[in-house]
Protein backbone atom coordinates (compact mmCIF):
# COMPACT_ATOMS: atom_id res chain seq x y z
CA UNK A 1 0.00 0.00 0.00
CA UNK A 2 1.12 3.26 -1.02
CA UNK A 3 1.79 6.14 1.63
CA UNK A 4 -0.83 8.06 1.79
CA UNK A 5 -0.87 12.00 2.62
CA UNK A 6 -2.79 15.27 2.95
CA UNK A 7 -1.35 17.81 0.23
CA UNK A 8 -2.58 20.17 2.88
CA UNK A 9 -0.47 18.89 5.76
CA UNK A 10 2.42 19.11 3.29
CA UNK A 11 1.10 22.33 2.12
CA UNK A 12 1.28 23.38 5.90
CA UNK A 13 4.73 22.24 6.56
CA UNK A 14 6.19 23.82 3.22
CA UNK A 15 4.98 27.11 4.78
CA UNK A 16 6.72 26.73 7.75
CA UNK A 17 9.71 25.83 5.91
CA UNK A 18 9.14 28.36 3.73
CA UNK A 19 8.75 30.87 6.88
CA UNK A 20 12.04 30.19 8.37
CA UNK A 21 14.04 30.83 4.89
CA UNK A 22 12.18 33.83 3.78
CA UNK A 23 11.42 36.55 6.46
CA UNK A 24 9.90 38.59 3.37
CA UNK A 25 7.07 36.26 3.20
CA UNK A 26 3.33 36.42 5.06
CA UNK A 27 0.05 34.14 5.18
CA UNK A 28 -3.19 34.73 5.35
CA UNK A 29 -6.55 32.84 6.13
CA UNK A 30 -10.27 33.35 6.12
CA UNK A 31 -11.33 31.20 9.20
CA UNK A 32 -10.30 28.50 7.85
CA UNK A 33 -6.84 27.70 8.83
CA UNK A 34 -7.15 24.61 10.67
CA UNK A 35 -8.32 22.95 7.78
CA UNK A 36 -6.14 24.40 5.05
CA UNK A 37 -3.22 24.27 7.86
CA UNK A 38 -2.36 28.03 7.55
CA UNK A 39 -2.41 27.53 11.10
CA UNK A 40 1.33 25.84 11.23
CA UNK A 41 2.55 28.40 9.77
CA UNK A 42 0.51 31.36 12.13
CA UNK A 43 2.18 29.07 15.36
CA UNK A 44 5.62 29.42 14.32
CA UNK A 45 5.34 33.23 12.84
CA UNK A 46 2.18 34.70 14.65
CA UNK A 47 3.25 38.10 13.16
CA UNK A 48 3.32 37.14 9.48
CA UNK A 49 0.15 35.60 9.63
CA UNK A 50 -3.13 36.85 9.60
CA UNK A 51 -6.57 35.58 10.07
CA UNK A 52 -9.03 37.75 8.24
CA UNK A 53 -12.66 36.12 9.68
CA UNK A 54 -14.67 34.89 6.99
CA UNK A 55 -14.12 37.98 4.76
CA UNK A 56 -12.31 36.11 1.57
CA UNK A 57 -12.68 39.59 -0.77
CA UNK A 58 -11.17 41.63 2.00
CA UNK A 59 -8.36 39.21 2.48
CA UNK A 60 -7.63 38.61 -1.41
CA UNK A 61 -7.36 42.54 -2.09
CA UNK A 62 -5.16 42.97 1.44
CA UNK A 63 -2.81 40.22 -0.19
CA UNK A 64 -2.69 42.56 -2.97
CA UNK A 65 -1.94 45.48 -0.39
CA UNK A 66 0.87 43.87 1.18
CA UNK A 67 2.34 42.49 -2.30
CA UNK A 68 2.56 46.24 -3.85
CA UNK A 69 4.82 46.70 -0.27
CA UNK A 70 6.97 43.76 -1.46
CA UNK A 71 5.96 40.74 0.48
CA UNK A 72 5.52 37.10 -0.96
CA UNK A 73 1.63 36.62 -0.08
CA UNK A 74 0.66 32.69 0.04
CA UNK A 75 -3.23 32.96 1.25
CA UNK A 76 -5.77 30.05 1.73
CA UNK A 77 -9.03 29.11 1.55
CA UNK A 78 -11.41 26.64 -0.02
CA UNK A 79 -11.40 26.79 -3.89
CA UNK A 80 -14.67 27.65 -4.09
CA UNK A 81 -14.30 30.59 -2.14
CA UNK A 82 -10.32 31.47 -3.00
CA UNK A 83 -11.85 31.32 -7.05
CA UNK A 84 -15.46 32.16 -6.51
CA UNK A 85 -16.84 34.32 -4.18
CA UNK A 86 -13.69 37.02 -4.47
CA UNK A 87 -12.99 36.73 -8.49
CA UNK A 88 -13.29 40.38 -9.02
CA UNK A 89 -10.27 40.86 -6.28
CA UNK A 90 -8.15 38.61 -7.98
CA UNK A 91 -9.14 39.78 -11.62
CA UNK A 92 -8.10 43.39 -10.56
CA UNK A 93 -5.91 43.68 -7.46
CA UNK A 94 -4.39 40.90 -8.18
CA UNK A 95 -4.07 39.51 -11.46
CA UNK A 96 -4.16 42.99 -13.21
CA UNK A 97 -1.54 44.12 -10.79
CA UNK A 98 0.65 41.29 -11.58
CA UNK A 99 1.30 41.00 -7.85
CA UNK A 100 3.08 38.25 -6.32
CA UNK A 101 0.20 36.33 -4.28
CA UNK A 102 -0.27 32.60 -4.16
CA UNK A 103 -3.78 31.52 -3.38
CA UNK A 104 -3.66 28.25 -2.61
CA UNK A 105 -6.81 26.78 -2.71
CA UNK A 106 -7.95 23.35 -0.85
CA UNK A 107 -10.74 21.42 -0.50
CA UNK A 108 -11.20 21.42 -4.12
CA UNK A 109 -12.88 19.18 -6.17
CA UNK A 110 -15.88 16.27 -5.50
CA UNK A 111 -13.43 14.41 -3.42
CA UNK A 112 -14.30 17.46 -0.59
CA UNK A 113 -17.94 14.62 -0.04
CA UNK A 114 -20.07 14.98 3.15
CA UNK A 115 -20.26 18.45 2.96
CA UNK A 116 -21.42 18.85 -0.34
CA UNK A 117 -22.50 20.43 -3.62
CA UNK A 118 -21.29 24.07 -1.97
CA UNK A 119 -18.27 22.91 -0.97
CA UNK A 120 -17.33 21.07 -4.31
CA UNK A 121 -15.03 23.30 -6.64
CA UNK A 122 -15.93 22.32 -10.45
CA UNK A 123 -15.44 25.26 -11.90
CA UNK A 124 -12.44 26.72 -10.15
CA UNK A 125 -9.73 26.32 -12.77
CA UNK A 126 -12.28 27.47 -15.71
CA UNK A 127 -11.99 30.71 -13.25
CA UNK A 128 -8.38 31.43 -12.66
CA UNK A 129 -7.50 30.32 -16.26
CA UNK A 130 -9.12 32.70 -18.29
CA UNK A 131 -7.08 35.85 -16.26
CA UNK A 132 -3.61 37.01 -17.75
CA UNK A 133 -0.71 36.66 -15.45
CA UNK A 134 -2.22 33.68 -13.60
CA UNK A 135 0.16 30.53 -13.15
CA UNK A 136 -1.95 26.93 -12.23
CA UNK A 137 -0.36 24.33 -10.73
CA UNK A 138 -2.44 21.38 -9.62
CA UNK A 139 -0.35 18.57 -7.97
CA UNK A 140 -0.71 15.04 -8.11
CA UNK A 141 0.55 13.92 -4.55
CA UNK A 142 1.55 14.98 -1.18
CA UNK A 143 5.15 15.47 -2.19
CA UNK A 144 4.33 17.17 -5.48
CA UNK A 145 2.75 19.41 -3.27
CA UNK A 146 5.42 20.77 -1.97
CA UNK A 147 7.05 20.80 -5.19
CA UNK A 148 4.32 23.39 -6.19
CA UNK A 149 4.75 25.46 -3.64
CA UNK A 150 8.37 26.01 -3.30
CA UNK A 151 7.98 26.74 -7.39
CA UNK A 152 5.61 29.20 -6.84
CA UNK A 153 7.64 30.72 -4.03
CA UNK A 154 10.73 31.11 -6.40
CA UNK A 155 8.68 32.36 -9.32
CA UNK A 156 7.54 36.00 -8.98
CA UNK A 157 4.17 36.62 -9.81
CA UNK A 158 0.46 35.56 -9.09
CA UNK A 159 -0.09 31.78 -8.92
CA UNK A 160 -3.24 29.15 -7.92
CA UNK A 161 -2.35 26.14 -6.42
CA UNK A 162 -5.38 23.82 -5.96
CA UNK A 163 -5.43 21.08 -3.59
CA UNK A 164 -8.07 18.34 -2.48
CA UNK A 165 -9.35 17.83 0.65
CA UNK A 166 -8.53 14.05 1.05
CA UNK A 167 -6.05 11.85 1.84
CA UNK A 168 -3.87 10.89 -1.89
CA UNK A 169 -1.72 7.58 -2.22
CA UNK A 170 1.83 9.50 -3.50
CA UNK A 171 3.00 8.22 -6.66
CA UNK A 172 6.20 6.10 -7.14
CA UNK A 173 8.79 7.45 -9.28
CA UNK A 174 6.82 10.52 -10.35
CA UNK A 175 10.30 12.26 -11.36
CA UNK A 176 11.77 15.54 -10.77
CA UNK A 177 9.11 18.49 -10.63
CA UNK A 178 9.42 21.29 -13.14
CA UNK A 179 7.12 24.15 -13.06
CA UNK A 180 5.43 24.25 -16.42
CA UNK A 181 6.66 21.17 -18.01
CA UNK A 182 4.37 18.21 -17.82
CA UNK A 183 5.88 14.63 -16.82
CA UNK A 184 5.74 11.77 -19.13
CA UNK A 185 4.60 8.73 -17.10
CA UNK A 186 3.93 5.92 -18.73
CA UNK A 187 5.36 5.22 -22.35
CA UNK A 188 2.68 4.06 -25.19
CA UNK A 189 1.66 5.11 -28.67
CA UNK A 190 -2.10 3.75 -28.66
CA UNK A 191 -3.66 6.60 -26.79
CA UNK A 192 -2.73 9.30 -24.44
CA UNK A 193 -4.21 10.02 -21.17
CA UNK A 194 -3.31 13.46 -19.48
CA UNK A 195 -4.66 13.99 -15.82
CA UNK A 196 -3.86 16.57 -13.40
CA UNK A 197 -4.44 16.50 -9.58
CA UNK A 198 -5.57 13.12 -7.73
CA UNK A 199 -6.93 12.17 -11.37
CA UNK A 200 -3.36 11.24 -11.85
CA UNK A 201 -3.50 7.76 -9.35
CA UNK A 202 -7.30 7.49 -11.49
CA UNK A 203 -5.24 7.56 -14.65
CA UNK A 204 -2.30 5.16 -13.72
CA UNK A 205 -4.41 2.65 -12.53
CA UNK A 206 -6.28 2.60 -16.13
CA UNK A 207 -3.04 2.45 -17.08
CA UNK A 208 -2.45 -0.92 -16.26
CA UNK A 209 -5.89 -2.42 -16.91
CA UNK A 210 -5.11 -1.33 -20.95
CA UNK A 211 -2.32 -2.79 -20.62
CA UNK A 212 -3.30 -5.96 -19.61
CA UNK A 213 -5.86 -5.65 -22.36
CA UNK A 214 -2.73 -4.98 -24.75
CA UNK A 215 -3.43 -1.15 -25.17
CA UNK A 216 -0.16 0.67 -24.46
CA UNK A 217 -1.67 3.83 -23.40
CA UNK A 218 0.94 7.48 -22.64
CA UNK A 219 -0.30 9.09 -19.28
CA UNK A 220 1.30 12.51 -19.14
CA UNK A 221 0.79 14.36 -15.39
CA UNK A 222 -0.57 17.55 -16.54
CA UNK A 223 0.33 19.09 -12.94
CA UNK A 224 1.08 22.88 -14.88
CA UNK A 225 -2.22 24.15 -16.14
CA UNK A 226 -0.67 27.70 -16.98
CA UNK A 227 1.33 27.98 -18.56
CA UNK A 228 0.79 25.14 -20.30
CA UNK A 229 3.66 22.56 -21.51
CA UNK A 230 2.18 22.26 -25.79
CA UNK A 231 4.97 21.45 -26.87
CA UNK A 232 4.18 17.25 -24.72
CA UNK A 233 0.72 17.83 -25.93
CA UNK A 234 1.14 18.21 -29.25
CA UNK A 235 3.92 15.14 -29.39
CA UNK A 236 0.79 13.36 -28.35
CA UNK A 237 -1.38 14.38 -30.06
CA UNK A 238 1.14 13.92 -33.45
CA UNK A 239 2.15 10.11 -32.17
CA UNK A 240 -0.98 8.77 -30.32
CA UNK A 241 -3.95 10.26 -32.30
CA UNK A 242 -6.80 10.22 -29.27
CA UNK A 243 -6.48 12.34 -26.22
CA UNK A 244 -8.38 11.52 -22.85
CA UNK A 245 -8.29 14.44 -20.94
CA UNK A 246 -8.81 13.35 -17.28
CA UNK A 247 -9.82 15.98 -14.50
CA UNK A 248 -11.90 16.54 -11.53
CA UNK A 249 -13.35 19.38 -12.94
CA UNK A 250 -15.60 20.59 -15.16
CA UNK A 251 -15.74 19.24 -18.49
CA UNK A 252 -16.05 23.35 -19.29
CA UNK A 253 -13.23 25.79 -19.08
CA UNK A 254 -10.21 23.11 -16.83
CA UNK A 255 -7.40 20.98 -18.14
CA UNK A 256 -9.79 19.45 -21.00
CA UNK A 257 -10.49 22.56 -22.33
CA UNK A 258 -6.88 23.73 -22.16
CA UNK A 259 -5.64 20.54 -24.36
CA UNK A 260 -8.39 21.60 -26.96
CA UNK A 261 -7.36 25.34 -27.44
CA UNK A 262 -3.79 23.62 -27.85
CA UNK A 263 -4.74 20.67 -30.62
CA UNK A 264 -7.19 22.55 -31.97
CA UNK A 265 -4.94 25.26 -33.55
CA UNK A 266 -1.83 23.01 -34.06
CA UNK A 267 -2.81 19.48 -34.54
CA UNK A 268 -6.36 18.79 -34.13
CA UNK A 269 -7.22 15.57 -33.06
CA UNK A 270 -9.93 13.92 -30.83
CA UNK A 271 -10.06 14.77 -26.59
CA UNK A 272 -12.21 12.89 -25.18
CA UNK A 273 -13.14 14.58 -21.49
CA UNK A 274 -13.62 12.56 -18.64
CA UNK A 275 -14.46 15.18 -16.03
CA UNK A 276 -17.91 16.61 -14.59
CA UNK A 277 -20.14 16.86 -17.15
CA UNK A 278 -22.81 19.73 -16.66
CA UNK A 279 -23.90 19.09 -12.97
CA UNK A 280 -22.97 19.89 -9.47
CA UNK A 281 -21.92 17.64 -6.64
CA UNK A 282 -23.35 16.34 -3.78
CA UNK A 283 -22.99 14.46 -0.46
CA UNK A 284 -21.07 11.54 -0.27
CA UNK A 285 -18.03 9.35 0.08
CA UNK A 286 -15.14 10.19 -2.03
CA UNK A 287 -15.10 6.96 -3.74
CA UNK A 288 -19.14 6.57 -4.15
CA UNK A 289 -18.63 10.35 -6.19
CA UNK A 290 -15.92 9.44 -8.04
CA UNK A 291 -18.10 6.57 -9.60
CA UNK A 292 -21.33 8.70 -9.37
CA UNK A 293 -19.61 11.22 -11.87
CA UNK A 294 -17.83 8.63 -13.99
CA UNK A 295 -14.11 9.83 -12.86
CA UNK A 296 -12.77 6.59 -11.66
CA UNK A 297 -10.16 4.40 -13.37
CA UNK A 298 -12.38 2.35 -15.02
CA UNK A 299 -14.41 5.33 -16.52
CA UNK A 300 -11.33 6.64 -18.04
CA UNK A 301 -10.49 2.74 -19.14
CA UNK A 302 -14.20 2.88 -21.08
CA UNK A 303 -13.58 6.43 -22.20
CA UNK A 304 -10.40 4.45 -24.19
CA UNK A 305 -12.06 1.71 -25.39
CA UNK A 306 -15.10 3.21 -26.74
CA UNK A 307 -12.92 5.63 -28.83
CA UNK A 308 -9.51 3.77 -29.74
CA UNK A 309 -10.94 1.93 -32.13
CA UNK A 310 -12.60 5.06 -34.25
CA UNK A 311 -8.81 6.68 -34.15
CA UNK B 1 11.50 63.44 1.52
CA UNK B 2 10.53 66.80 3.02
CA UNK B 3 7.64 68.31 1.70
CA UNK B 4 7.67 72.19 1.52
CA UNK B 5 4.94 73.32 3.03
CA UNK B 6 2.64 75.14 1.01
CA UNK B 7 0.24 78.33 2.88
CA UNK B 8 -3.32 78.45 3.13
CA UNK B 9 -3.74 80.79 -0.01
CA UNK B 10 -1.28 78.64 -2.03
CA UNK B 11 -2.93 75.64 -1.56
CA UNK B 12 -6.46 76.83 -2.69
CA UNK B 13 -3.95 78.81 -5.71
CA UNK B 14 -2.73 74.99 -6.55
CA UNK B 15 -6.14 73.14 -6.31
CA UNK B 16 -7.48 76.31 -8.73
CA UNK B 17 -4.26 74.91 -11.38
CA UNK B 18 -5.06 70.88 -10.65
CA UNK B 19 -9.35 71.90 -10.98
CA UNK B 20 -8.15 73.67 -14.42
CA UNK B 21 -5.93 70.65 -15.86
CA UNK B 22 -8.54 68.29 -14.44
CA UNK B 23 -10.81 70.09 -17.28
CA UNK B 24 -8.58 70.84 -19.89
CA UNK B 25 -7.59 66.95 -19.84
CA UNK B 26 -11.57 65.59 -19.94
CA UNK B 27 -11.93 67.85 -22.89
CA UNK B 28 -8.99 66.85 -24.66
CA UNK B 29 -10.27 63.09 -24.12
CA UNK B 30 -13.67 63.14 -24.78
CA UNK B 31 -14.78 60.92 -22.07
CA UNK B 32 -14.10 60.49 -17.85
CA UNK B 33 -15.23 61.56 -14.66
CA UNK B 34 -15.21 65.30 -13.64
CA UNK B 35 -17.81 65.24 -10.86
CA UNK B 36 -15.59 63.50 -8.13
CA UNK B 37 -12.48 64.51 -9.57
CA UNK B 38 -13.52 67.87 -8.88
CA UNK B 39 -15.20 67.06 -5.43
CA UNK B 40 -12.12 65.65 -3.86
CA UNK B 41 -9.51 68.18 -5.51
CA UNK B 42 -9.00 70.03 -2.22
CA UNK B 43 -8.46 66.99 0.15
CA UNK B 44 -6.12 65.35 -2.35
CA UNK B 45 -3.97 68.82 -3.30
CA UNK B 46 -3.45 69.19 -0.01
CA UNK B 47 -1.82 65.48 1.01
CA UNK B 48 0.11 66.03 -1.48
CA UNK B 49 1.57 69.06 -0.57
CA UNK B 50 1.39 69.31 2.91
CA UNK B 51 0.91 65.84 3.84
CA UNK B 52 2.41 63.09 1.94
CA UNK B 53 6.15 61.54 2.42
CA UNK B 54 7.54 60.97 -0.84
CA UNK B 55 10.18 61.24 -3.50
CA UNK B 56 9.10 61.62 -6.89
CA UNK B 57 12.31 60.78 -8.52
CA UNK B 58 12.18 57.37 -6.70
CA UNK B 59 8.42 56.29 -6.55
CA UNK B 60 8.73 53.03 -5.03
CA UNK B 61 11.10 54.41 -2.05
CA UNK B 62 9.83 51.73 0.71
CA UNK B 63 9.44 54.72 3.42
CA UNK B 64 7.24 56.18 1.05
CA UNK B 65 3.52 57.50 2.95
CA UNK B 66 1.30 55.47 0.62
CA UNK B 67 -1.62 56.84 -1.29
CA UNK B 68 -4.43 54.56 -3.10
CA UNK B 69 -7.07 56.01 -4.92
CA UNK B 70 -10.17 53.53 -4.31
CA UNK B 71 -12.47 55.69 -6.13
CA UNK B 72 -10.62 54.88 -9.28
CA UNK B 73 -12.82 57.04 -11.89
CA UNK B 74 -11.10 60.10 -10.19
CA UNK B 75 -7.96 59.38 -11.78
CA UNK B 76 -7.92 62.56 -13.30
CA UNK B 77 -7.34 63.93 -10.16
CA UNK B 78 -4.60 61.82 -9.30
CA UNK B 79 -2.94 62.34 -12.44
CA UNK B 80 -2.97 66.35 -12.68
CA UNK B 81 -1.59 65.94 -8.84
CA UNK B 82 1.25 63.41 -9.96
CA UNK B 83 2.09 65.97 -12.52
CA UNK B 84 2.21 68.81 -11.05
CA UNK B 85 4.15 67.31 -7.67
CA UNK B 86 7.18 66.20 -10.23
CA UNK B 87 6.70 62.41 -11.10
CA UNK B 88 6.08 63.40 -14.56
CA UNK B 89 5.52 66.35 -17.37
CA UNK B 90 2.55 68.39 -17.35
CA UNK B 91 1.94 67.36 -20.87
CA UNK B 92 1.67 63.79 -20.40
CA UNK B 93 -1.58 64.50 -19.09
CA UNK B 94 -3.19 65.20 -22.43
CA UNK B 95 -2.53 61.76 -23.08
CA UNK B 96 -5.66 60.64 -20.98
CA UNK B 97 -7.65 57.79 -21.63
CA UNK B 98 -5.92 57.68 -25.55
CA UNK B 99 -4.36 54.34 -26.83
CA UNK B 100 -0.76 53.72 -25.83
CA UNK B 101 -0.88 56.26 -22.90
CA UNK B 102 0.21 55.26 -19.54
CA UNK B 103 -2.27 57.73 -18.34
CA UNK B 104 -5.46 54.63 -18.53
CA UNK B 105 -8.85 55.44 -18.13
CA UNK B 106 -8.85 54.02 -14.94
CA UNK B 107 -5.44 53.54 -12.37
CA UNK B 108 -2.68 51.02 -13.59
CA UNK B 109 0.83 50.57 -11.92
CA UNK B 110 2.37 51.91 -15.54
CA UNK B 111 1.54 55.13 -14.31
CA UNK B 112 4.48 56.56 -11.72
CA UNK B 113 2.88 57.10 -8.16
CA UNK B 114 0.53 54.80 -8.74
CA UNK B 115 0.84 51.44 -6.30
CA UNK B 116 -2.71 49.44 -7.54
CA UNK B 117 -5.42 49.79 -9.97
CA UNK B 118 -8.35 50.14 -9.55
CA UNK B 119 -11.68 51.12 -11.10
CA UNK B 120 -14.16 48.51 -9.57
CA UNK B 121 -15.05 50.17 -6.80
CA UNK B 122 -14.73 48.78 -3.10
CA UNK B 123 -11.27 47.31 -2.84
CA UNK B 124 -9.32 49.63 -2.08
CA UNK B 125 -10.04 50.25 1.47
CA UNK B 126 -8.45 46.29 1.63
CA UNK B 127 -5.64 47.71 -0.16
CA UNK B 128 -4.75 49.78 2.42
CA UNK B 129 -5.06 47.71 5.09
CA UNK B 130 -2.90 45.17 3.57
CA UNK B 131 -0.67 47.82 3.09
CA UNK B 132 -0.75 49.42 6.47
CA UNK B 133 0.13 45.33 7.88
CA UNK B 134 3.12 45.61 5.83
CA UNK B 135 4.04 48.40 7.58
CA UNK B 136 3.71 46.44 10.78
CA UNK B 137 5.13 43.34 9.79
CA UNK B 138 8.70 45.24 8.55
CA UNK B 139 7.92 47.80 11.52
CA UNK B 140 8.35 51.11 9.43
CA UNK B 141 6.58 53.99 10.30
CA UNK B 142 5.08 55.29 6.72
CA UNK B 143 1.18 55.97 6.98
CA UNK B 144 -1.61 54.62 4.57
CA UNK B 145 -3.89 57.53 3.04
CA UNK B 146 -6.89 56.21 0.88
CA UNK B 147 -9.62 57.95 -1.27
CA UNK B 148 -13.21 56.71 -1.01
CA UNK B 149 -16.33 57.82 -2.60
CA UNK B 150 -19.21 57.93 -0.93
CA UNK B 151 -21.15 55.58 -3.36
CA UNK B 152 -18.62 53.44 -2.94
CA UNK B 153 -19.19 52.14 0.84
CA UNK B 154 -22.63 50.90 -0.68
CA UNK B 155 -20.11 47.54 -1.67
CA UNK B 156 -20.36 45.52 1.07
CA UNK B 157 -16.45 44.57 0.80
CA UNK B 158 -15.67 48.30 2.20
CA UNK B 159 -17.00 46.82 5.55
CA UNK B 160 -15.50 43.85 5.34
CA UNK B 161 -12.15 46.24 5.20
CA UNK B 162 -13.24 48.21 7.83
CA UNK B 163 -13.83 45.50 10.41
CA UNK B 164 -10.76 43.96 9.93
CA UNK B 165 -8.47 47.67 9.94
CA UNK B 166 -10.03 48.63 13.54
CA UNK B 167 -9.65 44.63 14.57
CA UNK B 168 -5.61 44.60 13.62
CA UNK B 169 -5.55 48.72 15.06
CA UNK B 170 -4.70 50.19 11.86
CA UNK B 171 -3.99 53.41 13.26
CA UNK B 172 -1.58 53.98 9.98
CA UNK B 173 -4.59 54.30 8.14
CA UNK B 174 -6.45 57.61 7.32
CA UNK B 175 -9.61 56.91 4.80
CA UNK B 176 -10.90 60.04 3.25
CA UNK B 177 -14.45 59.94 2.01
CA UNK B 178 -15.44 62.16 -0.40
CA UNK B 179 -18.79 62.50 0.54
CA UNK B 180 -20.28 64.84 -2.27
CA UNK B 181 -23.75 63.11 -1.64
CA UNK B 182 -24.18 62.02 -6.03
CA UNK B 183 -23.89 58.82 -7.49
CA UNK B 184 -24.26 57.61 -10.95
CA UNK B 185 -28.27 57.22 -10.83
CA UNK B 186 -28.67 60.24 -8.63
CA UNK B 187 -28.42 61.55 -4.88
CA UNK B 188 -26.89 58.53 -2.88
CA UNK B 189 -29.82 59.15 -0.32
CA UNK B 190 -32.45 58.22 -3.06
CA UNK B 191 -30.84 55.57 -4.87
CA UNK B 192 -28.96 53.82 -1.65
CA UNK B 193 -29.51 55.70 1.80
CA UNK B 194 -25.74 55.81 3.42
CA UNK B 195 -27.01 57.94 6.62
CA UNK B 196 -26.20 57.47 9.67
CA UNK B 197 -23.29 57.84 7.68
CA UNK B 198 -20.54 58.88 10.76
CA UNK B 199 -22.35 56.62 12.93
CA UNK B 200 -21.27 53.85 11.36
CA UNK B 201 -17.96 54.34 10.77
CA UNK B 202 -17.29 54.99 14.73
CA UNK B 203 -19.80 51.14 14.94
CA UNK B 204 -17.36 49.92 13.34
CA UNK B 205 -14.36 50.88 15.29
CA UNK B 206 -12.94 54.33 13.40
CA UNK B 207 -12.21 57.50 15.06
CA UNK B 208 -14.65 59.79 12.66
CA UNK B 209 -13.36 63.29 11.67
CA UNK B 210 -16.00 64.94 9.55
CA UNK B 211 -15.07 68.25 7.88
CA UNK B 212 -16.00 70.96 5.43
CA UNK B 213 -13.63 69.09 2.73
CA UNK B 214 -13.41 72.50 0.39
CA UNK B 215 -12.17 74.81 3.67
CA UNK B 216 -8.09 73.77 2.82
CA UNK B 217 -7.57 74.81 7.19
CA UNK B 218 -9.98 72.18 8.12
CA UNK B 219 -8.87 69.68 5.53
CA UNK B 220 -4.74 70.53 6.99
CA UNK B 221 -6.35 69.96 10.63
CA UNK B 222 -7.92 67.01 10.17
CA UNK B 223 -4.66 65.25 8.55
CA UNK B 224 -2.76 66.47 11.75
CA UNK B 225 -5.42 65.08 14.12
CA UNK B 226 -5.49 61.46 12.28
CA UNK B 227 -1.95 61.39 13.03
CA UNK B 228 -2.25 61.68 16.39
CA UNK B 229 -4.90 58.64 17.40
CA UNK B 230 -3.65 55.70 18.55
CA UNK B 231 -4.70 52.25 17.77
CA UNK B 232 -7.67 53.18 15.40
CA UNK B 233 -8.05 53.75 11.89
CA UNK B 234 -9.45 57.25 11.24
CA UNK B 235 -11.83 58.66 8.41
CA UNK B 236 -12.51 61.81 7.42
CA UNK B 237 -15.91 62.78 6.43
CA UNK B 238 -15.51 65.33 4.25
CA UNK B 239 -18.47 66.72 2.89
CA UNK B 240 -17.90 68.20 -0.30
CA UNK B 241 -19.49 69.48 -4.05
CA UNK B 242 -19.59 67.24 -6.39
CA UNK B 243 -18.16 69.42 -10.01
CA UNK B 244 -17.18 71.99 -7.37
CA UNK B 245 -15.29 75.25 -8.43
CA UNK B 246 -17.52 74.96 -11.82
CA UNK B 247 -20.63 76.51 -11.72
CA UNK B 248 -23.03 74.43 -14.22
CA UNK B 249 -21.13 71.48 -12.93
CA UNK B 250 -22.00 71.21 -9.46
CA UNK B 251 -24.05 69.06 -7.69
CA UNK B 252 -24.95 68.09 -11.44
CA UNK B 253 -25.49 64.35 -11.25
CA UNK B 254 -24.73 64.22 -15.24
CA UNK B 255 -21.03 65.82 -14.67
CA UNK B 256 -20.65 62.12 -12.75
CA UNK B 257 -19.12 60.30 -16.25
CA UNK B 258 -19.23 62.86 -18.80
CA UNK B 259 -16.76 64.71 -20.08
CA UNK B 260 -17.25 68.38 -20.73
CA UNK B 261 -17.43 69.72 -24.22
CA UNK B 262 -14.87 72.14 -25.66
CA UNK B 263 -17.61 74.90 -25.51
CA UNK B 264 -18.21 73.86 -21.99
CA UNK B 265 -14.39 73.58 -21.40
CA UNK B 266 -13.91 77.29 -22.02
CA UNK B 267 -16.82 78.34 -19.93
CA UNK B 268 -15.15 76.26 -16.54
CA UNK B 269 -11.49 77.68 -17.13
CA UNK B 270 -12.75 81.30 -17.18
CA UNK B 271 -14.91 80.17 -13.44
CA UNK B 272 -11.38 78.43 -12.64
CA UNK B 273 -9.04 81.50 -13.90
Amino acid sequence: MAEQLYQRDVYGAALVKLGALDKNIVVLDADLSSSTRTNLFAKQFPDRFFNFGVAEQNMIAAAAGLASCGKTVFLSTFAVFASGRAWDQVRVSISYNNFNVKIVATHAGITVGPDGASHQALEDIALMRVLPNMNIIVPSDGPQTEDAIMAAAKNVGPFYIRLGRSKVPTIENLGEFKFGQAQLLTEGNDVTLIACGAMVTQALAAVKNLAAKGIQARLINLHTIRPIDREIILKAARETKLIIACEEHSIFGGLASSIDEVVAENFPVKVIRVGVRNRFGQSGEPEELLKEYNLSSLDIERAVLANISEK
Amino acid sequence: MANKQLTIEELAGQARQIRRLIIQMLAKAGSGHPGGSLSSADLITALYFNVLRFNPADPQWPDRDRFHMSKGHCCPLWYAVLAKTGYFPEEKLFTLRKFGSMLQGHPDRKTPGVESASGSLGQGLSIALGMSLAAKVDKKDYRVYVLLGDGEVQEGSIWEAAMACAHFSCDNICAILDFNGCQIDGRCEDIMGLEPLAAKWQAFGWQVIQINGHDMTQILAAYDQAKTIKNKPTIIIARTVKGKGVSFMEGVVGFHGRAPTAEEAQRALKELA
